[in-house]
């Protein structure tokens, strides 16, 4: 049953491991913003879980609801999610840039080129 | 009329910057962006001198964001430590500017040099923000403000390697700021609070919560990527080595120093401080990184021969220098932690235009390219020599106010090997500032080296006043000192 009801926690946590896998093991730029973004969304169903409660609606005043969800950790996560298409529109800009300079987006090409460490 | 600006001002220190960003991209002309950057960033210092004199005069001054009142809505909330860290930035960001007005065409395409100012003041405000809030989430925004506009202004160098540096920073500092704000989440889902005064409150008192403990690590690993602390430096010195020079200088002397300061307003405001001293191993872990920063910061800058890239890594033996002050959680290693703040942020700020001036004339920062420049360039390379023995922390110079304390703090303490450590990393940058004077003054300049005369005045009066700042405050050291005292005493608050 703890395995169940917690089963949120567990997917953020998978969510998290892959991402940040994908992050430190691809060496493909394109790839590395994908796994940054997993990586990124598995806060949002985090700030989105802990929010929940039991047997709560949606925060609007109604007749005969008395439990309502929190809101603010909606909120707090719309940010965050703002921030997260900013962060990875700029890292799109910034691989399409490297290609223009470099022709790959391969990371390990770059110091070949450059020929210094 | 009057008064109701004047009560307002916590607000506008943020705003101001937020507001005439987009007014550059408007328009577009580099030079008009300029004068709109310039007179902004003078606005800011008097803004942040004011609230120091008026935190000074009658203590914290607290604004609630839209009349929201705190727990709930968004507090400001301006003590000593934040005032000081205030005037650290805004007094940097408007040197740099006029520097700025020469150093930038040289180093930025001439159709993006408007986006550069734009990108300054958003860099500005994300700054100031992380300095003068009072809430965590709000914290996390301003960072993330500051990080992005910093991973653009790194790109905008004609050095394609620039390109690089900034994406691999973007990929660390998105995982920072990511920690970060999972370390928040855990503590609101502990407190159901975001004000940092309202979590000081709960959070102490909950050190054997295991979630308040993960969410301790989620944050102190998240800041230190921001802050480049010793394993999790391996952006800093790219970043800063292809970054314009005028980006290097602002960015190496306010980014990381704010980042240092939010890591101690976590540590120390919102978790107490007791998370240091108690039976936990944070205060080992963070003085071991510490003195790692600080002999393998200075040793791997020896054998540097981009001269930017090898201040970038004499940085992050400074960092270390700063950490290690923070983490004996003593109202005199406190100080020494943030007195050197400000005085590293002044000798490298003033070093970094030092190579600007050097790549103006040069279009190079190798040191075997800098063989015999002293006589072609006396003023600039004179600088130089000013400002390392600054990192030296030669008497008279403000590094040795500083270093100084930090001795006294470790002695204090009875760490006799963390003294040993600061006198051992003061040799190796003797040794690696001495490799660009040697090269500088004793090399004669290389057969058919093109005759070049010294970088233009509004360069070397912006550098000659960074160094000259530094040396006024090591000789007279007052001033520094009381804030920096009274801003650790603040800080520490929750231990006494």
């Amino acid at each position: 049953m703890e395995l169940i009801g917690l089963i949120n926690y567990w997917i953020v946590i998978v969510l998290m491991m892959t991402g940040f896998y994908i992050v430190i093991a691809h060496d493909n730029l394109v790839k590395k913003i994908v796994g940054l973004n997993i990586f990124q969304v598995s806060v949002f169903v985090f700030y989105i879980t802990m929010a929940k409660v039991k047997g709560g609606t949606a925060p609007i005043l109604a007749e005969g609801i008395t439990t309502y969800s929190n809101p603010l950790p909606h909120v707090l996560i719309l940010t965050a999610i703002v921030v997260g298409v900013a962060t990875t529109a700029l890292g799109l800009a910034l691989v399409v840039r490297i290609r223009d300079a470099y022709g790959t987006i391969e990371d390990d090409d770059f110091e070949n080129q450059d020929g210094e460490p | 009329m009057a008064a109701a600006f004047s009560s307002h001002l916590p607000a506008l220190q943020v705003v101001l910057a937020l507001l005439a960003a987009p007014l550059c991209v408007v328009l577009r002309r580099p030079g008009a962006a300029w004068m709109i950057a310039t007179v902004i960033t003078w606005a800011l210092l008097a803004i942040a001198m004011v609230l120091l004199g008026r935190v000074l005069e009658t203590g914290t001054i607290t604004y609630a964001l839209g009349s929201w009142p705190a727990p709930w809505g968004i507090e400001y909330r301006i003590d000593l430590a934040n005032a000081f860290v205030l005037v650290l930035v805004t007094l940097i960001g408007s040197v740099v500017m006029p520097y700025a007005r020469a150093s930038i065409p040289a180093e930025i395409e001439e159709p993006r040099i408007y986006l550069f100012y734009c990108m300054y003041l958003l860099n500005l405000a994300g700054l100031l923000g992380i300095a003068i809030t009072g809430d965590v989430f709000n914290l996390f925004v301003f960072l993330e403000i500051s990080s992005l506009s910093s991973y653009v202004m790194i790109s905008l160098s004609r050095d394609r390697r620039a390109l690089v540096a900034a994406y691999r920073y973007l990929i660390m500092g998105t995982i920072g700021a990511t920690f970060y704000i999972i370390g928040v989440g855990m503590m609101y889902q502990v407190t159901g609070t975001l004000n940092m005064v309202d979590l000081a409150t709960l959070i102490p008192n909950l050190t054997d919560n295991r979630t308040v403990m993960v969410a301790l690590a989620f944050l102190c690993v998240g800041l230190s990527l921001k802050l480049a602390l010793f394993p999790l430096h391996l952006w800093l010195p790219n970043a800063y080595a292809y970054a314009p020079s005028a980006v290097s200088a602002f960015l190496a002397s306010t980014g990381t120093k704010v980042a240092v300061y939010a890591l101690a307003r976590i540590l120390f405001t919102v978790f107490g401080g007791s998370v240091l001293i108690d039976d936990f191993g944070l205060q080992e872990l963070l003085v071991v990184l510490a003195v790692a920063a600080m002999i393998g910061g200075s040793a791997v800058a020896i054998y540097q021969s981009n001269v930017k890239r090898l201040l970038a890594y004499s940085s992050i033996a400074q960092i270390g220098y700063m950490i290690l002050g923070l983490s004996m959680a003593s109202v005199i290693g406190m100080t020494a932690g943030l007195v050197h703040l400000f005085n590293h942020a002044l000798m490298k700020g003033g070093l970094f235009m030092v190579m600007g001036c050097v790549f103006f004339r040069l279009s190079s920062v190798q040191v075997e390219d800098m063989e015999g420049l002293a006589k072609r360039m006396p003023l600039t390379m004179a600088a130089f020599v000013a400002g390392g023995f600054g990192l030296i922390g030669m008497p008279l110079t403000a590094g040795f106010i500083s270093k100084w304390h930090l001795i006294q703090a470790a002695l204090e303490k009875g760490w006799w090997g963390a003294v040993a450590v600061i006198l051992v990393s003061s040799l190796l940058a003797v040794i690696y500032i001495w490799r660009v004077v040697e090269a500088a003054y004793f090399k004669p300049p290389p057969k058919g080296a093109a005759e070049i005369s010294e970088a233009p005045l509004s360069m070397l009066v912006p550098m000659w006043v960074m160094i000259g700042m530094s040396y006024y405050f090591g000789i007279d050291a007052t001033l520094t000192l009381d804030i920096t005292t009274g801003a650790a005493e603040t800080l520490l608050g929750g231990i006494q």
